[in-house]
């Protein structure tokens, strides 16, 4: 076989899934511990990072050297109403306008807002097809660990390795560890995908995947769908990992077969063969495990200021004593400070003023349809808003063709068009100071949704129950949760 | 990028140390979309005033400019390096800079010489007796000098040699092109194109 997947060195060693991802892109290696030159697969590209990148190619009279392996789409700064009005905000604009004169000058497809596939970048790519099995991807945004979702090894970068992609199509990169992230069991009904990565996250830090791959596994993490896999691999950054993979199965090609730009025919054959080798080998090491009881977990939520601050939604707000570590003890102090809360509230008498339902870990249909499951029929809280916002324009029309924008509007929430919005609030979505929010996005960061707000990271099915009660809520606090028919085993499992 | 090798130009000193980015670039100016045009944002605190050293007309025109210890301290921000490159700068010369600033500018074709604070000195001397004389900071040789002045200069092989090459980042990695050519033939063609464009199934449709 002459192929770029075969002609890798130490074949006969058992290699884990992320081994084999970078040993199939090293176009050459580094000597005298410099770096390894990686080929790059798939270039995902938005109005924020870009312009200086493109403008650094233009001084050097430098092309885009595979337009055919990049793609550009307008998320970070657009507006989720009245989208076919002028931009209000003059920065948003510029680099919205900017973004469509680089793609129109370097050759570059671009989805622009009110086409049907525009919306943000992380949800664009994998429902195109685009984002495939034991491919690489890179794109000037730290959410891209998204797409590790499907065995591809994916991480975000900076402007000028923007640039240098774009001239290149390569990175010198350094190798990296790996971390497994071992979630064995079965969730119970109504936890889910979310609540894992939040467990996770609080369990070994916001640093703790700092210079790691990591790669989730396990017979919980086999049983998420790809949206699952996606919610997962996303906050992988938020552990301070650069990349998250779950490696690809059934369910992933499932998902595949049939998308745009998934291989066909014989071509399909072929890639699935290929994609099959992928899994970690028997016997392969991981510079490091975690290990997470899948059975005991229950809806998790963020009571501070990182995404590490989380707790079972059945707990109280913890105290800064509670902390052995001088410098968590100090966060957690300024935490409770920024998010005025007392030790030993419990979280589910936090009231909210708003749920905002969206971003790229958690605006997909299925996530969509998991929010509906537990509003249809229902009526949100007096005084609370509720935003729900879809990752992109096709995920809007297929949530429409299911009727879901009926369920939502009957709720009382607001239906809008596709955009990153109140995740980080470059657009007019924002919360207002002191506001308190519950959000199905990745940081809880002060002033992240808007200066003053405060923001308690949460599943779509726990922003869904705190919608209706307007306190921080399970769906174990309703009669009813996403599957009806199995309520009374949550019952069960509550006692 | 282009090649260095000996830059002759008026030299402008800046009597300060501890010259950070912000104050090389103040954070309002980042909010642009280009890489080039930051020369009316260098240094634009220090600017509002007149009798500042690049707003005195024996200056216009300066190629190299002085300054005391550590210059190019604090925040990452590239644009540092791009400000004083589209005011016109080639060398900066001072006896400590900010790492950062330093791999930064090695990268964009600015030259850092590293000179002893004493030189220093003697440099700002030479030009204050002198306004507006130029120097001459030759790369092979590793030395400034004005007029009968010459001192020597410190910059570490890697960097002065990708200067004299003339490679940024990506020239150094395309000096490797062949190599990205053959992977590129190597490639599975199943591998995933976002060019030409194919049209997914209607909504519903599947």
């Amino acid at each position: 076989m002459n192929s770029a997947a075969s002609a890798r060195p130490g074949t006969e060693a058992p290699r884990t899934l992320a081994e084999k991802v970078w040993d199939a892109h090293v176009v050459s290696q580094g000597e005298n511990g410099n770096p390894d030159l990686i080929y790059i697969d798939l270039h995902l590209v938005h109005e924020v990072t870009s312009p200086q990148a493109f403008d650094g190619l233009r001084v050097a009279g430098r092309p885009v050297r595979r337009p055919d392996l990049t793609i550009a789409t307008e998320d970070h700064n657009t507006p989720t109403l009245q989208i076919d009005r002028p931009i209000a905000d003059p920065t948003s604009r510029i680099q919205i306008e900017t973004l469509r004169k680089n793609a129109a000058e370097f050759g570059i497809r671009i989805h622009s807002l009110g086409d049907k596939e525009q919306g943000i970048v992380h949800v664009v790519g994998p429902q195109l097809g685009l984002t495939q099995p034991g491919i690489t991807v890179v794109c000037g945004d730290s959410h891209t660990s998204t797409h590790g979702a499907f065995g591809a090894m994916a991480f975000g970068i900076g402007t000028s390795e923007v640039e240098h992609v774009l001239a290149t199509q390569t990175l010198p990169l350094k190798p990296f560890k790996t971390m497994a992230i071992n979630v064995e069991g079965t969730l119970r009904p109504g936890v889910t995908a979310k609540d894992i990565i939040l467990a996770v996250i609080a369990k070994i830090g916001t640093g703790g995947g700092q210079g790691y791959v990591l790669e989730y596994r396990g017979s919980a993490i086999r049983a998420l769908s790809m949206d699952g896999r996606m919610t997962i691999c996303n906050m992988s950054i938020e552990a301070g990992a650069r990349a998250g993979m779950v490696a690809p199965d059934d369910t992933t090609f499932d998902y595949l077969r049939g998308r745009a730009h998934a291989p066909e025919g014989e071509d399909w054959d072929a890639a699935v063969e290929y994609w099959r080798t992928l899994p970690t080998d028997e016997g392969a090491t991981f510079d490091a495990e975690v290990f997470i009881d899948a059975d005991a977990l229950e809806p998790f939520v963020t009571w501070g200021t990182n995404p590490g601050q989380g707790v079972s939604l059945s707990d109280t707000v913890p105290a800064p004593d509670d902390f052995e570590d001088p410098h968590e003890r100090a966060a957690a102090e300024r935490a409770l400070e920024y998010m005025d809360l007392e030790a030993g509230t419990p979280l589910k008498d936090i009231k909210v003023d708003a749920v905002f339902m969206g971003s790229c870990t958690n605006s997909r249909i299925e996530d969509l349809r998991a929010f509906a499951s537990i509003v249809r029929g229902k009526q949100k809280a007096d005084g609370v808003r509720v935003m729900v916002v879809p990752g992109s324009a096709r995920v809007r029309l297929e949530a429409e063709a299911e009727g879901l924008d009926k369920v939502f509007e009957e709720f009382g929430a607001e239906w809008r068009f596709a955009g990153c919005s109140m995740c980080l609030g470059m657009n007019p979505d924002q919360l207002a100071p002191g506001e308190r929010c519950a959000s199905t996005s990745n940081r809880n960061f002060e002033g992240r949704q808007g200066k003053g707000g405060r923001t308690h990271l949460v599943s779509p099915l726990v922003a869904a129950a705190t919608a209706i009660r307007g306190t921080l809520s399970s769906p174990w606090d309703l009669e009813q949760i996403a599957d009806p028919a199995s309520a009374s085993e949550t019952e069960g499992a509550m006692a | 990028m282009e090649k260095f090798e000996t830059v002759t130009a008026i030299a402008a000193p800046l009597r300060r140390s501890n010259v950070d980015t912000d104050q090389i670039i103040p954070a309002q100016f980042l909010k642009r979309v280009t890489k080039t045009g930051f020369d009316d944002a260098l240094f634009f605190g220090w600017r509002q005033d007149p009798e500042f050293v690049l707003n005195q007309p024996v200056f216009q025109g300066a190629e190299i400019l002085i300054t005391g210890p550590d210059f190019g301290t604090g925040s990452s921000r590239e644009h540092a390096v791009w400000a004083l490159r589209d005011f016109g700068f080639k060398v900066v010369i001072s006896p400590r800079f900010g790492d950062i600033f330093r791999g930064n500018s090695g990268k964009q074709g600015l030259l850092a010489a590293q000179v002893e604070e004493t030189d220093v000195e003697r440099l700002w001397a030479a030009i204050e007796a002198q306004p507006g004389i130029t120097a001459t900071v030759d790369l092979v040789a590793r030395t400034v000098s004005i007029g009968e002045l010459s001192v020597p200069f410190g910059i570490d092989d890697y960097t002065r040699w990708r200067l004299l090459e003339g490679l940024d980042d990506i020239g150094l990695t395309l000096r490797d092109e062949d190599s990205i050519t053959e992977f590129e033939t190597r490639r599975e063609s199943w591998r995933p194109r976002t060019l030409p464009v194919r049209e997914p199934a209607e909504v519903g449709g599947q």
